[in-house]
């Protein structure tokens, strides 16, 4: 059983003067779902990014505890997962390469097995030894998936993960959040109700600006 | 930690194996840039300091040509974001700052050749002084050339920008290794040099140093 | 309001001294300045050439303490003090180099000789100019103060290069560099009490001026800053 604990203390974010979200609070412990929700321009991408420490919040702090300890931000990206339609994997190589790659540059070896397991289960098994540049976007989206799960993430942060994905493949994903959500933390950050409709908790950021 | 950034390297090298973006450009540019030169020099002999002058304005321009390249890439294609989320900063900058030392390296070696088969002035004297200020003045513009490219990949007119944002600051780097280039010609020891050669280990250590603790605020958004 | 009408004093008294009180071979009054030999004439050009170039490098100093801060603090108003300090430091530098060009084709028979001074304070004016470059090319507010302030740290770190090579490269012709021999330091042996007041007088008065204008300067980007928010909503 997984033991991480994550905790948004008092978040505000600024976009140079101007206001996102303010004093966000919470906690998620374990494993389940916590859903994002908020319309287009309420900072749900803003929010999940500072989660994952790519952006640093304006004030207020995140805490990230892997069995009772706090994780360096040297050391989050290996706890982490992440989905968005703006992550984009390295065209010149193959599926097998992108991956191979991504193990080697966290200084992991990459689990074959598991590679194996996640490309057959998202459909892309066949595919694995060509270029992402021949892929539809569909396929590069389920790729991504393949990319946030390798390394057996603790956290897993998915940013409208089932953008561009046929009803096939959204069966698919949903699978694999539902299997995920058994031992780990995920965050899904979506305007889909079908997407929110996974979620035990769900935290809207309309509620979090000042009128 | 090492490990990692050397993994980064392989996939950055792997990458530009295959797209060849930026070592077909810096050859281009060498050879453009040293036919202009010698175009106008014509049949006039030329003096060794001019030669040198002449060597580091080549090996400038062509660093400006290509070592953006290392961040600006990851940056236009977007994947910046991918690595944020395999690497800790400072790996990515010893990835990126291994990539761009290989190519300095290389391009610089080109260059020498290429000097020495053409330019009756490029006559080193003496050696071993000009192949350790070759080392630490191709380090220092790897350094320094690696951390502005950082910063450009965030900002708008990338392409135009690199040289204007690079020049004052590699301009002590230069100055000093054309003197250091001159002196080798002119066969000058080590004791005679020793205070070009400490200035350019200074700058290589401080802007080494500084580049690792800036790089965090340039990377993350 | 008194503070300013004295400094207003205080920058008339500098500039008519300055300019009017004589030159004599041996002053007997205390309005006439001594004769430095290779200077003559063209030395009351210390009056207002050293404190632009002095405070040409202060506003560098200031701007890159500033843009510390900002990485420290993430305060957007540091950024503007850093801004506004650039600012007044690039008119600065260019008036230092516009002055000290007139002066040396009197004194050394050229605009430009490539003194390792004229040399540093183009770098200098490089550095400003690669600057203002940089900060015009990034439509972020926080991402053009973040690399702006990284970048003026970098370059500041280069400033210690210069001053230890460039009497190596090239020969000094400068009043006050090591190696000029015929008018030595300046300020130390050739003038006289009463130049040196005037002197050191239109230096606090540039200085005041200077951060009178730095402080109406940023406190102009921090308010327009706010109004441009209002209305955009």
């Amino acid at each position: 059983m997984n033991n991480y604990l994550l905790q948004v203390k008092d978040v505000s974010k600024y976009f140079g003067r101007r206001l996102i979200f303010k004093n966000l609070n919470f906690e998620i412990s374990n494993s389940g779902i916590l859903g994002v929700s908020g319309d287009n321009g309420s900072g749900k991408s803003t929010l999940v990014k500072i989660i994952a420490g790519i952006s640093s919040p304006s004030s207020g702090i995140i805490v990230h505890n892997d069995d009772g300890k706090e994780i360096v931000q040297e050391k989050l990206h290996n706890y982490i997962g992440f989905v968005s339609p703006y992550l984009v994997l390295y065209e010149e190589f193959s599926a097998y390469e992108n991956l191979s790659f991504f193990s080697n540059i966290r200084g992991i070896k990459l689990d074959r097995e598991r590679a194996d397991f996640l490309l057959e289960k998202l459909l892309l098994f066949q595919r694995k030894d060509d270029y992402v540049k021949t892929y539809s976007s569909g396929m590069k989206q389920r790729l991504k998936f393949i990319f946030a799960l390798i390394h057996s993430p603790s956290l897993v942060i998915l940013d409208e993960p089932t953008s561009n994905l046929d009803s096939k493949g959204k069966d698919t994903v949903y699978q694999i959040i539902e299997n995920e959500s058994k031992s780990n933390i995920i965050i899904i950050a979506s305007n889909e109700q079908t997407d929110l409709n996974l979620c035990k908790r769900e935290i809207n950021l309309q509620d979090f600006k000042i009128k | 930690m090492s490990a990692k950034a050397y993994a980064l390297y392989l996939k950055d090298f792997r990458s530009e194996i295959r797209t060849r973006y930026a070592v077909n450009s810096l050859a281009m540019f060498v050879i453009v840039a040293t036919s202009v030169i010698l175009f106008s020099i014509g049949n006039e002999t030329i003096t060794q300091s001019l030669t040198a002058g002449l060597f580091w304005v080549v090996i400038f321009f062509s660093a400006m040509s290509g070592l953006s390249r290392a961040f600006v890439s990851e940056e236009e294609r977007g994947t910046s974001l991918t690595l944020q989320l395999l690497a800790a900063p400072s790996t990515i900058f010893s990835g990126k700052l291994l990539f761009n030392m290989v190519l300095v390296f290389c391009m610089n070696i080109v260059i020498t050749i290429l000097y020495s088969a053409l330019f009756d002035g490029f006559a080193v004297r003496n050696l071993t002084l000009f192949i350790v200020s070759f080392f630490f003045g191709n380090a220092g513009l790897a350094i320094a050339s690696t951390i502005i490219a950082a910063i450009i990949s965030k900002a708008g007119a990338k392409g135009t920008l690199y040289p204007v944002l690079s020049f004052p600051i590699l301009l002590p780097l230069i100055l000093t290794s054309v003197q250091l280039t001159l002196m080798s010609f002119e066969g000058a020891s080590f004791s005679d040099a020793k205070f070009e050669l400490s200035i350019i280990i200074c700058y290589d250590v401080i802007m080494l140093t500084a580049s690792y603790l800036l790089f965090d605020f340039v990377w993350k958004d | 309001m008194a503070w300013k009408i004295f400094l207003f004093v205080l920058l008339a008294f500098v500039c008519i001294a300055g300019i009017a009180f004589p030159i004599v071979p041996v002053p007997t009054k205390w309005y006439e300045f001594p004769f430095i030999p290779g200077l003559k004439e063209n030395a009351k050009i210390i009056f207002f050439h050293v404190p632009t170039a002095w405070l040409s490098v202060v506003a560098f100093l200031m701007s890159t303490i500033y843009s510390f801060k900002y990485l420290k603090n993430k305060n957007l108003d540091d950024d503007a003090k850093s801004y506004a300090a650039a600012q007044l430091g690039i008119i600065f530098c260019i008036l230092a180099t516009v002055t000290g060009a007139v002066w040396a084709k009197f004194a050394w028979g050229s605009f430009w000789s490539w003194d390792p001074r004229q040399t540093s304070i183009f770098a200098l004016l490089l550095i400003y100019g690669a600057w203002f470059a940089l900060r015009s090319s990034i439509e972020s507010e926080e991402k053009r103060a973040t690399l702006s302030a990284v970048y003026a740290i970098i370059a500041f770190l280069t400033v210690p290069f210069f001053v230890f090579i460039m009497p190596r490269i090239m020969k000094g012709l400068h009043p006050g560099s090591a190696d000029d021999t015929n008018s030595g330091p300046v300020i130390d042996f050739k003038m006289n009490a009463n130049m040196e007041l005037i002197f050191f007088l239109s230096l606090i008065g540039f200085t005041i001026l200077y951060f009178w204008m730095w402080n109406i300067g940023y406190k102009s980007i921090i308010y327009r800053d706010r109004i441009n928010k209002k209305y955009r909503g």
